[in-house]
C-alpha cells in the first residue's frame, strides 16, 4: 500500500531536547561516585588514573553545560528516517552550491556525530573558508545504528557491511544518485564494505583509517609473530605499531565478546567517561590527542577542548547508548586492518597519531585504484575532530578529481 | 628493635563489621540501576542476560539478608597479620584433632574466602562431616592481597610468586612446619608456584585448576586468540582435541575481562561505582559457571550449592569492601600463562572437574606435575569448585593429601 511505503520512506526532522531532569540525574550519579583507590603505577599504564577522572568528574557534575552542545545540533538540519526497519538520525545539510558534491561521513567509536561538527561549515561552505565553490559538498552525517539518535538494533546482524548498505540506500533517498563517502575507525569498515558492494552511484571512498595490511604482515601482527621478511624501514614501522595497537584494544576484546556484560557503562557516568576515554591512538592510551585535550579549556584553532570530549560522553550517557553501541564490535566478524579487496577509486589521507600510518606500497596494493594518498603532519586517530581545517582540505583534495 | 619485630608478626583478632548506612546505600544503588536494552540474541553469547542480571538485582535489593555475610564471617575466628607491610586477613580454624595436617587454601577471581566456608566444616572437623579422624586438616583460607579484608596494595610486586612467598611466612608464622596448599583459579596459580618455590614445610598440593597445558598447545593456543597463529595441532586425542576446543573458544570469545583487567583495571570505575555492574562483571567469569549462576537466579534452581545467597555474598563482600578495582590488579601484576606448567617439584594432586574451564588429561599431568602423587575426575562441579560442591570437594582434598600423612607424618606434636 502506497501508505505503507510512505511511512517507511519518511524523512522526520528531528531536534534534540533531553529533559532537564535527566541532566539533574546525571549530575547526581556523578556526585554520588564511589571511586576505586588510586593506581599503583605513576603514570597510565593501569588505566585512566584517578587524578584524571576525579578532575573530569568534578568539571562535567559542576560546569559543563549540555546545552550549549544541544543548542549547537539543533542549530543543524537533523532528521530521522527508517531503514531496513531500524530508525536512522543523520545531520543533513545541503551546500548552497548546487551543484556540490554529495558526501557522507561516518564515524566510529567511541566516536559520533560530535566528532564531526567543525567539518561541516568548512565542507558545505568552502568559499568562507578560503576555498573555492568547487570544493563544496553536501553533507550527510549519519549516527551508526545503536549509536547516538539512531534506533537501537534489538535482533544481530547490523555490522559495517549492512550499515553500508544502509547509507547507501539513505543517499539515495534524499536524492543522491551520484555521491563519495568517507570515514575513520568503524566508519572507514564501513566506507570499504560500500567500496566493496561498490552501489550505483558510489563514485569514491576517501579514508583516514586505511586497511593496506598484506595477508602475510597482518596473520605475523595478530599472532604477535616476527615481521615476514623483505620489509621496507617503512613498512616495519607499520607493523611495529600494529604489534602496539593490538596490545591496547583489550576493551574491544571485551566488547567482541561479551557486551551485554557492560552493564557498568550504562549505570556509572564515570565508568562510561572512563571507558570510552581509554582509547588508544598511535601516541597514547587514552590516545595522546584526547588526554591533552582534558586539559584544553579553550581552543581558537579547533582543537580539541575538554567540553568537545564531554560532549561525546554525555550524549552516549544520554541516550545509553554504550552497550547497544558496544554490539558493533561483537557484531563484526572481519579483520581489522587486511586488505578488503576494495578496487572502486580511494582516496587516503595519512595521519601522524593514527593506530598504523600507512605505507604508500601496500596502500597501493591494498587498493588498485587509489586516487589520491597524502600523508599530512598533525592529526592523529580522530582526524576530522582534532584537525577539523587540515581534515576538511584533504577531503576537498582527496574528490577534487570527481567534482 | 624487638617491639618492631613483634608489631610486624602480631596476630590481630579480626571480626567483620559493616556500618548500617553501607547497606542503606547499596540498596539505594541498585534500585537506582539504570538499565542497557536487552540482548539481541536468545542467550547468554553477549553475556550477563538483561533478565538474569534484573533477577539478581531484585533478589539483592529486596530479598538477600545483607547482615547474613557478616554473620557467616563473624561466626569463624578471623585474625589479621601484616606480611611484608601489608595487613593480610585470613580464617583460622584449628581441627578439634590435634595431629591434623595444616592447610593453606587460596581463592580466585571473582571469588574470596566466602567461596571456602562451606568446605572449612568437612576439612577441619571431619568426624562430624562423615569423614575420619585421619582425614582431619587446620584450616588457613587467607584472602589474597587487594581482596576482601587484605590491605589493598598501594605499590606494584604483588603477583603470584610474592603472594606464595607470603602465604609459608603466614604458615610459618602460625608455627606450622609441615603443611599442605590447595588451590582453583588464582589460588591454583599460586598454591603451583609455591610447589616449586618449595618452601621448608611444604609437603605437597592439591589444585582444581592444574596448569597442565603442554607447551606446544598454549602456544598454539595463545598465537590464535586474534583469529591468526598456528593450526590446531594434528596429533591429538579425541580428549584433547575437546580440551583444545574449549580453551580455543574459552581464550577467544571468553576471556575478554581478564584481558582488560590484564591491560587497564584501572579504567574499571564501573566497577567500583555500580553494584550491577560489578555483579555481572563478576559472574561472567565463564560460560559454564555463568550458565550454572543465571539458571539460580532466573529458574531459581541452583547447581549445587551455588545459591543465590551464596553468589551474592561474593560479591556483597567485594561491594563492600570496593575491592573490584584492587583484585583486578592481579591480572594486571601477573606474568604466567593461566594453565603452563608452573614447574612444580612437590608432591601433587589434582582433581579434574567436569565443567571446569578445561579438563587436563592424567598424561598432561603426569608430564606438568613430576611428583604426581593422586589424579581423579569427578563428575560433579563447575570452575568453583569448592564452593559449588563442598563435600565432593573436600572429599578430593581428604583423599589428595591421604599418601602424605604417614605414620609419623603429622604427628609431630
Amino acid at each position: 500500500m502506497a501508505s505503507t511505503v510512505e511511512t517507511a520512506t519518511e524523512i522526520r526532522p528531528f531536534s534534540v531536547a533531553v529533559p532537564e531532569e535527566a541532566l539533574d540525574d546525571l549530575r547526581r550519579r556523578i556526585e554520588a561516585t564511589q571511586w576505586p583507590e588510586r593506581e599503583t603505577v605513576a603514570d597510565d599504564s593501569q588505566g585512566v588514573p584517578l587524578a584524571t577522572m576525579q578532575k573530569l568528574a568534578r568539571h562535567w557534575a559542576t560546569e559543563y553545560d549540555w546545552r550549549r552542545v544541544e543548542a549547537k545540533l539543533n542549530s543543524l538540519p537533523q532528521f530521522i528516517t527508517e531503514i531496513d526497519g531500524l530508525d536512522i538520525h543523520f545531520i543533513h545539510v545541503r551546500s548552497k552550491h548546487e551543484d556540490a558534491l554529495p558526501l557522507i561521513v561516518n564515524h566510529g567509536w567511541p566516536g559520533s556525530i560530535i566528532e564531526q561538527l567543525k567539518i561541516i561549515d568548512p565542507l558545505v561552505n568552502p568559499t568562507a573558508h578560503g576555498g573555492s565553490a568547487s570544493d563544496a559538498f553536501h553533507l550527510v552525517i549519519p549516527s551508526m545504528p545503536g549509536y547516538g539518535f539512531s534506533g537501537k538494533p534489538t535482533s544481530t546482524g547490523w555490522g559495517p557491511e549492512r550499515m553500508g548498505r544502509a547509507w547507501d540506500v539513505l543517499m539515495k533517498r534524499l536524492g543522491y544518485t551520484r555521491y563519495v563517502a568517507q570515514g575513520g575507525d568503524w566508519g572507514a569498515f564501513v566506507v570499504d564494505q560500500m567500496g566493496l558492494h561498490a552501489p550505483a552511484g558510489l563514485l569514491a571512498i576517501h579514508t583516514n583509517m586505511p586497511a593496506t595490511v598484506p595477508a602475510d604482515v597482518d596473520k605475523a601482527s595478530l599472532a604477535g609473530e616476527p615481521p615476514p621478511d623483505g620489509l621496507s624501514a617503512e613498512e616495519r614501522r607499520a607493523y611495529e605499531q600494529l604489534i602496539r595497537t593490538y596490545a591496547q584494544v583489550e576493551y574491544a576484546r571485551m566488547m567482541a565478546a561479551r557486551p551485554q556484560t557492560l552493564y557498568a557503562i550504562a549505570d556509572s557516568p564515570v565508568g562510561l567517561a572512563a571507558w570510552l576515554l581509554d582509547h588508544n591512538d598511535g601516541d597514547g592510551q587514552p590516545a595522546a590527542a584526547v588526554a591533552a585535550a582534558l586539559d584544553r579549556t579553550a581552543s581558537a584553532t579547533g582543537e580539541l577542548t575538554r567540553d568537545e570530549i564531554l560532549d561525546n560522553i554525555t550524549l552516549y550517557w544520554l541516550t545509553n547508548t554504550a552497550v547497544s553501541a558496544s554490539r558493533l564490535y561483537r557484531e563484526y566478524k572481519g579483520g581489522f586492518f587486511n586488505a578488503k579487496g576494495v578496487s572502486i577509486p580511494v582516496a587516503i589521507t595519512v595521519f601522524p597519531g593514527e593506530q598504523y600510518q600507512a605505507p604508500r606500497s601496500w596502500a597501493k596494493r591494498a587498493y588498485p585504484n587509489l586516487i589520491y594518498f597524502n600523508e599530512v603532519d598533525k592529526g592523529g586517530h580522530f582526524a576530522a575532530w582534532e584537525q577539523p581545517e587540515l581534515f576538511s582540505g584533504e577531503i576537498q583534495a582527496a574528490f577534487r578529481s570527481l567534482h | 628493635m624487638s617491639s618492631i619485630v613483634e608489631t610486624a608478626t602480631e596476630m590481630r583478632r579480626f571480626r567483620v563489621e559493616v556500618p548500617e548506612e553501607d547497606l542503606v546505600e547499596l540498596r539505594r544503588r541498585i534500585a537506582a540501576t539504570r538499565w542497557p536494552e536487552k540482548e539481541p540474541v536468545p542467550d547468554q553469547s553477549q553475556g550477563v542476560q538483561l533478565a538474569a542480571i534484573q533477577a539478581l538485582a531484585r533478589y539483592w535489593q529486596t530479598e538477600y539478608d545483607l547482615g547474613r555475610l557478616e554473620a557467616r564471617l563473624n561466626a569463624l575466628p578471623q585474625f589479621m597479620t601484616e606480611i611484608d607491610w601489608l595487613d593480610i586477613h585470613f580464617i583460622h580454624v584449628k581441627s578439634p584433632h590435634e595431629h591434623a595436617l595444616p592447610l593453606v587454601i587460596t581463592h580466585g577471581w571473582p571469588g574470596s574466602v566466602v567461596e571456602m566456608l562451606n568446605v572449612i566444616g568437612p576439612l577441619a572437623d571431619p568426624t562430624a562431616h562423615g569423614g575420619s579422624e585421619e582425614d582431619a586438616f587446620h584450616v588457613v583460607i587467607p584472602s589474597m592481597p587487594g581482596y576482601g579484608f587484605s590491605a589493598k596494595p598501594d605499590q606494584t610486586g604483588w603477583e603470584v610468586p610474592h603472594i606464595a612467598r607470603a602465604w609459608a611466612e603466614l604458615m610459618a608464622r602460625l608455627g606450622y612446619t609441615r603443611y599442605v596448599a590447595q588451590g582453583g583459579d588464582w589460588g591454583a596459580l599460586v598454591t603451583e608456584v609455591m610447589g616449586a618455590q618449595a618452601p621448608e614445610g611444604l609437603i605437597g598440593i592439591h589444585t582444581n585448576m592444574p596448569g597442565a597445558l603442554p607447551p606446544e598447545i598454549s602456544k598454539v593456543i595463545a598465537s590464535n586468540v586474534l583469529g591468526a597463529g598456528d593450526p590446531a595441532p594434528t596429533d591429538l586425542s579425541d580428549e584433547e582435541q575437546r580440551v583444545y576446543d574449549r580453551l580455543s573458544f574459552f581464550f577467544t570469545k571468553g576471556i575478554g575481562y581478564a584481558l582488560e583487567m590484564g591491560n587497564r583495571p584501572q579504567t574499571l570505575y564501573g566497577l567500583a561505582d555500580s553494584p550491577i555492574a560489578l555483579a555481572a562483571w563478576m559472574i561472567d567469569h565463564d560460560a559454564w559457571s555463568l550458565e550454572d549462576i543465571q539458571r539460580a537466579f532466573v529458574e531459581e534452581q541452583p547447581v549445587g550449592n551455588l545459591t543465590r545467597d551464596e553468589v551474592l555474598d561474593n560479591v556483597t563482600l567485594y561491594w563492600l569492601t570496593n575491592t573490584g578495582v584492587s583484585a583486578s590488579r592481579l591480572y594486571w601484576e601477573n606474568k604466567l600463562g593461566f594453565f603452563d606448567f608452573k614447574g612444580v617439584t612437590v608432591p601433587t594432586a589434582v582433581s579434574i572437574f567436569p565443567n571446569e574451564i578445561y579438563q587436563a588429561s592424567r598424561a598432561w599431568a603426569e608430564q606438568a606435575y613430576p611428583n604426581l602423587i593422586y589424579f581423579n575426575e569427578v563428575d560433579r562441579g563447575n570452575h568453583f569448585a569448592a564452593w559449588q560442591e563442598p563435600d565432593i570437594f573436600a572429599s578430593e582434598v581428604r583423599a589428595g593429601f591421604r599418601s602424605l600423612r604417614g605414620t609419623n607424618g603429622s604427628r609431630h606434636g
